[in-house]
Formats: structure tokens, sequence, C-alpha cells
């Protein structure tokens, strides 16, 4: 289904928010995740099922000041 | 509250550390351009005797920079000479067989008229005996409500009291309050004021808290000098307890007075110390160098002479023409004076006195038409 | 050398170290182990598809250090406020360096929504560690507000121009009762030193440190600026003598 991930419209293969982050190859530490500018904890992404036309933001640790 | 804050310091200790304090100690502070609590009991300690001419100097520096060469005059009115306590030293105690005096309203309004009479005073200390069922609250918003017309600031200087009683004295125009812990020191605190609600220690202490978290625009303290045999470590702690107000109620304006307990004449409480004039004017460069934005406060308690020059090297508020007794200004001539005046002279000479000595008077310094605009 | 407490958390170290500007992940967690440092800074981006940066927390999480994250790219406090959300199950921590700099030249911190982002954030329970222009009413404010700590700037964000606004920090010192950290405009162990000496807290640095030639021995040095500084602070500094007549001609004290 079309989903927006940070902005970007793609095409997503995953059902839940867990798939869509385990796709992504992201560290297992230092992320978090929204959508609809909602935080999703992390324990709720197993269960969360993606939507179409839906907005998530997906946030990594980085250096910084 | 300051009650827990005060647990931290030991009177034995900081004793200890002031009469500790060294020549290297007192020119280390006089070098600071800004002083903590150690610098002060270094300017307060017999190590600094020598050092009174430069202590003068720097006092008159900073007092210049910020208050410019202006004295700030007020004057007190006893409303009540009528007093539930028992302290030792005042000739207010209840035990005292004077006829009291509480001024009613008109009495009130005629005191008022009279001082405007004595000179352009503004800024006005309404003081009281601590008798609640008679003279409490209602009765000082009353005073305040009477006063308003005729006076830009109004001061308290009255028992400790709520928050809640703050919050409402202010609605009704209060400006400021003073009120002094009298001592520090914990266990001897009720021997001097062994019965009544002053003996209450903590209540007395946290006043200050309650004032500042009722949002009072100006608190003054003082220590009476006589009551401690140390009484460089009882303003210690006073010091302490300014820094500690200013930290936390930092809109608010802090005033200091050292008032000296006399020799009493015949019979009464002797002070268990004395001050001298040059340990005054010691400890008066101290608090000024310590804090240059403190307000200073001489009452009439002084002599005429001491003010006159103090006025130039520190002090910043004085009153003048003042009567001790309740409703001296228009009625009650014979009646019960707190303390003796020392300084008699008429409002005029101490406004040509000063004047004289390079120094502007300035009687309204405050204008209330900008506080409180939601007054009762 | 005392401890320093914030928040009810011990930290033995008074130097903070930012995570941002070094040129490797591996340089990064030199400098930091070099510092002796117990809490850094670290940020969060939105992920771009392709990414394939290197896992910069596992060069920064040890057990004695305490993640900072911070609300870098924020505009306002509402932003802030979704930022912190992100950031405490990111990092799981309350911690926040709260840091709102719309102005992307200067990188100075926004006051209003400053202030209006730390109310919101202390309510719902985040540790809020203001990054925040040197106005001693408004670290009051903060102070009010709910703060942990104030962190006035020195100078501009990676400007390495020392305590610009070292007469207003020593007012913050005198007034504040949270720890005061100064944070940014730090570029030489002697700016930490002086900051440490006027009696700040602790000092945060990054740019001086990650675009230093050798970034860990400059840590290093950091590390003793800091400690200098403070012990200085600690054994009773006494300053420049000032000028004041030791004789004067007539003296105000003859009365006496």
């Amino acid at each position: 289904m079309n989903i927006f991930l940070n902005g970007q419209q793609q095409q997503a293969q995953a059902t839940t928010l867990a798939e869509l982050i385990a796709s992504l190859s992201l560290p297992a530490a230092g992320v978090a995740a929204a959508v609809e500018g909602k935080l999703v904890k992390r324990t709720e992404w197993e269960t969360f099922p993606l939507a179409e036309g839906m907005h998530i933001t997906v946030v990594r640790a980085v250096c910084g000041g | 509250m300051f009650s827990e804050e005060l647990l931290k310091y030991d009177w034995d200790d900081i004793t200890r550390r002031i009469h500790a304090k060294t020549a290297a100690d007192v020119r280390r502070a006089l070098s600071k351009p800004h002083c903590d609590v150690d610098d002060f009991m270094a300017l307060i300690s017999p190590a600094a005797e020598p050092f009174l001419e430069p202590m003068a100097q720097l006092s008159r520096r900073y007092t210049e920079e910020r208050f410019g060469r202006t004295v700030s005059m007020f004057i007190p009115l006893y409303l009540t000479n009528s007093c539930t306590n028992s302290c030792v030293y005042c000739s207010f105690h209840v035990a005292n067989k004077m006829p009291r005096t509480i001024l009613t309203p008109e009495e009130m309004v005629r005191e008022y008229e009279a001082i405007k009479r004595l000179g352009p005073f503004e800024n006005l200390l309404l003081v009281t005996g601590e008798n609640p069922a008679k003279a409490g609250t209602a009765y000082l918003a009353k005073a305040l409500d009477l006063a308003k017309p005729y006076f830009s600031n109004l001061k308290i200087e009255v028992m400790p009291l709520s928050e809640e009683d703050y919050r409402t004295l202010t609605r009704h125009g209060m400006n400021g309050v003073i009120c002094f812990q009298e001592t520090y020191h914990r266990e001897n605190y009720k021997l001097y004021h062994p019965r009544g609600m002053k003996s209450n220690f903590e209540w007395r202490v946290n006043g200050f808290d309650r004032m500042g978290a009722a949002g009072v625009h100006s608190i003054g303290m003082g220590v009476l000098i006589g009551l401690e045999k140390e009484w460089r470590t009882d303003l210690t702690m006073m010091a302490l307890h300014l820094r500690y107000l200013q930290r936390r109620y930092w809109r608010t304006k802090y005033s200091v007075n050292f008032p000296r307990l006399c020799p009493a004449e015949n019979g009464g409480f002797q002070p268990n110390c004395v001050m001298t004039d040059k340990e005054l004017a010691q400890l008066t460069f101290a608090m000024r160098i310590f804090d240059h934005d403190v307000d200073i406060s001489y009452s009439t308690r002084e002599k005429a002479d001491f003010r006159n020059h103090m006025a130039t090297l520190g002090v910043t508020t004085m009153s003048a023409g003042s009567h001790t007794e309740p409703g001296g200004y228009a009625t009650h001539a014979e009646a019960l004076e707190q303390f003796s005046v020392g300084d008699a002279r008429s409002v005029r000479s101490v406004e040509e006195a000063l004047r004289r000595v390079g120094r502007e008077p300035v009687w309204k310094d405050w204008d209330s038409s900008f506080d409180n605009p939601k007054m009762v | 050398m005392s401890d320093l407490i914030i928040a009810g958390r011990t930290f033995k170290s008074r130097l903070f170290l930012g995570t941002g500007k070094f040129r490797s992940n591996a340089e990064m967690k030199e400098a930091i182990a070099a510092s002796g440092t117990e809490m850094v800074t670290v940020a969060m981006k939105r992920i771009e598809l392709g990414d394939s940066e290197d896992d910069m927390l596992a060069h920064v999480v040890r057990p004695e250090i305490q993640l900072l994250p911070n609300t870098s790219g924020v505009r306002d406090a509402e932003e802030a406020v979704f930022a912190a959300q992100m950031s405490r199950e990111a990092f799981g921590t309350p911690w926040l360096k709260l840091e709102i700099h719309p102005d992307p030249r200067y990188l100075l911190p926004d006051s209003t929504e400053t202030l209006r982002a730390t109310e919101m954030l202390a309510k719902e329970g985040f540790i809020v560690l203001p990054y925040c222009q040197a106005d001693p009413t408004l670290c009051k404010r903060l102070e009010e507000a709910g703060a942990a700590a104030v962190m006035p700037l020195g100078a501009p964000i990676g400007s390495n121009l020392g305590l610009r606004t070292r007469d207003f920090l020593r007012i913050i010192i005198e007034q504040s009762s949270v720890p005061v950290i100064v944070d940014a405009g730090i570029g030489a162990p002697s700016h930490a030193a002086e900051a440490m000496e006027m009696g700040a807290s602790a000092c945060l640095v990054n740019t001086a440190i990650a675009v230093a030639g050798n970034p860990s021995t400059m840590a290093a040095a950091f590390r003793k600026a800091v400690e200098a500084g403070r012990e200085a602070y600690e054994a009773g500094l006494g300053t420049a003598s000032l000028n004041f007549e030791a004789e004067a001609s007539s003296p105000l004290t003859a009365f006496l």
C-alpha cells in the first residue's frame, strides 16, 4: 500500500509498523516512530496496522551538540 | 522554608569561624567585586576593625552607584500598643500595667492628616502590638484603606501573618512588610519571648517565606542587637536568610535594619551585649559591601549626629520626626512609648541636615497607582 | 572537587560533551573517553531511505554516561514537545536538552518558545535542561517553570568566542537555585576554567573538541581545565585589588 514515510510517498510491503521499521535496517536502539504526528511506543509496533495514505515519522539517533 | 535551611548552620561553628578571621580574610573580602556570606563574616569580625576607613569608602562608593545621593524618608505610626506577648525587653509586654491604646478609624485619619502637616511624607509604616482579636488582619486592612488617599507607599510592622493574610493586605494596598526576627538563636529565642504567639520561633522565621510566596513587594528584616551576646553570629544568620530569600523570592526588594537595645536606665531587661557606634558603623559598611542593593534603614533610635554621617556612608532609608506611642502625632500624647527616640529633631531639621551633608531626602519613590490594579 | 547533583543524579565530572561535528564516530568515542565526561548530548533526525550510517549510539553508550537528547531542529514549543516525546521513547530517558533556535545562521535560542516549552515539558515529567540566552530574569523564570538546570550561552554556538556573556553569567550564577551549565561558545580550556572559577556548575563543550587538531588530547585538556577551575573556586579565590585610598586626606570615619 501507499504510505508516507518522513514525507516521502512510497509503496510498503509491510502491514504493521513493526514490519515497516524492520525493513529499514535501523539499529536496535535510538529509534522512535510517530503516526499522524503522534508517538507510537515500540511496544505497540507489532500490533499497529498500517493504512493507506498514513503519514509515518521515523527518527534515529545521530550525533549532535 | 527557612527553618529547615537554618538547620544546616551551627551557631557555635559560625561564632568560631568569625573570631578566627584574619586580616588576610578581610583584605580578600575587600578586594572582591562580589562578596559572599563568608566575606561578610570577615567584614564584621574583630579582624576588620583596623579597616574601617577603606570599608567606609567602599560602602560609600557602592551606595552612591546604586542609590545615588538620596535618602528615602518614611515615618512610623503606631496604631496600637496593646499586645498579648511577653517579650522581656519591650515596654508593650502584656504584664506591663499601663493603659493600652488601639486607635479607632477616626483617630487613624487624624493621625494621617497630622503626619501630612509634619512633612511631605509618602512612605508610611504602620506598627502594632500583637492583639489579633482586637487589631488583627481586618483592623489592618481598614487602616490601609484609610491611609491610601494620603500615602503612596504603605508598609506594616506587625506580628507574622499567614500567607493568605499577606495576600489580603496586599489587595488593600500594602506594599511592604517589616518583621524583625529579633534573634536567629533557636534555643535562646524562647528566653526572650517566653509566652504568647511570639514564642513560636518557626512561625516567625518562616513568616518571610510566607511573605515571599504571597508576593509581598518589599520585605524588611532585623536582628535586635543586645539579645544575643554574639551579635556577629546573629547578623551572619540574617545575611544567610537574606541570600536565601533573594534566591527564592527574586521579584522582592529587601531592606535591613539594625535596632540596638539600649541599656535600660531603671531595671528591666539589660542587654547581653552593647554594640558601640564604631561597631554599628562597621556592620553597616559590611552589609553594604556584602550587598550593593539592599536598602539599609536607620530609625530615630539612633542619634542625630551619627545618622547625619551614616547617611553618606551606606544608609539609604531614614525615619524622621517619629513618635513611638500610638497616635503620637495628633492625639494621646501621654501614651506608652515602645522605645525612646534618640533623634528627636523635627522633620525640617533632619531634611536640612541631610542637605548639608550632600544628600537629597526623597519622600516618594514608589507610585502605587501601578501596583495591584485589581486592588479592593 | 565536589560532586554535582542534577535532578537527583550525581556527576563526578563537571565537563559535558556534545557529540556533533566529529570527523568520525571512532574519534568521537576516543574524545568522550579522554574527557572523563558522564553526560553527552545526542540528537535525532528523520531517517532517509538508503541511510547506511553507523550506529553512533554504540560508540557512546557506556554505563556511567547519561544520554542527553537534544531538540535541535525544532522551531517552537509544540515541535519541542513532540521531539521530546520521540526522544524519550528512542533513548529511554526523560532527560532532555531543550534547544529551540529558529535562526539557522546564529542558532541563538528563542527565549519565548524555550520558556513555554520548559513549562509544558516539566509538567510531563521531563528533566529539562534548557539551552538559553544569558538572561538572568529568563533563567529565574526557567527555574520556576521546572528546569532541572539552566544552560546559558557563553557566545554563539560554534563561535569559540569564549565567555562574551560573562557579566550576565556571573549574575545568573549568583541568583540561581539550580545548577548553571555554561553551554555554547567555549573555545578553549581557559574559557572553561574561567567559567568554573566564576562558580558555574559545569561546562558543555562540543565544537572546540570536535574540530581540534587532536580531539582526544583536547578533550583531556578540557577535563583538566574544568577540574582546575572548579577546585580554584572551591578553594576560595581572591581577586585583583580594587583601588581604594589606604589613607584618605580627610578620613570618612573620623567621627567614630
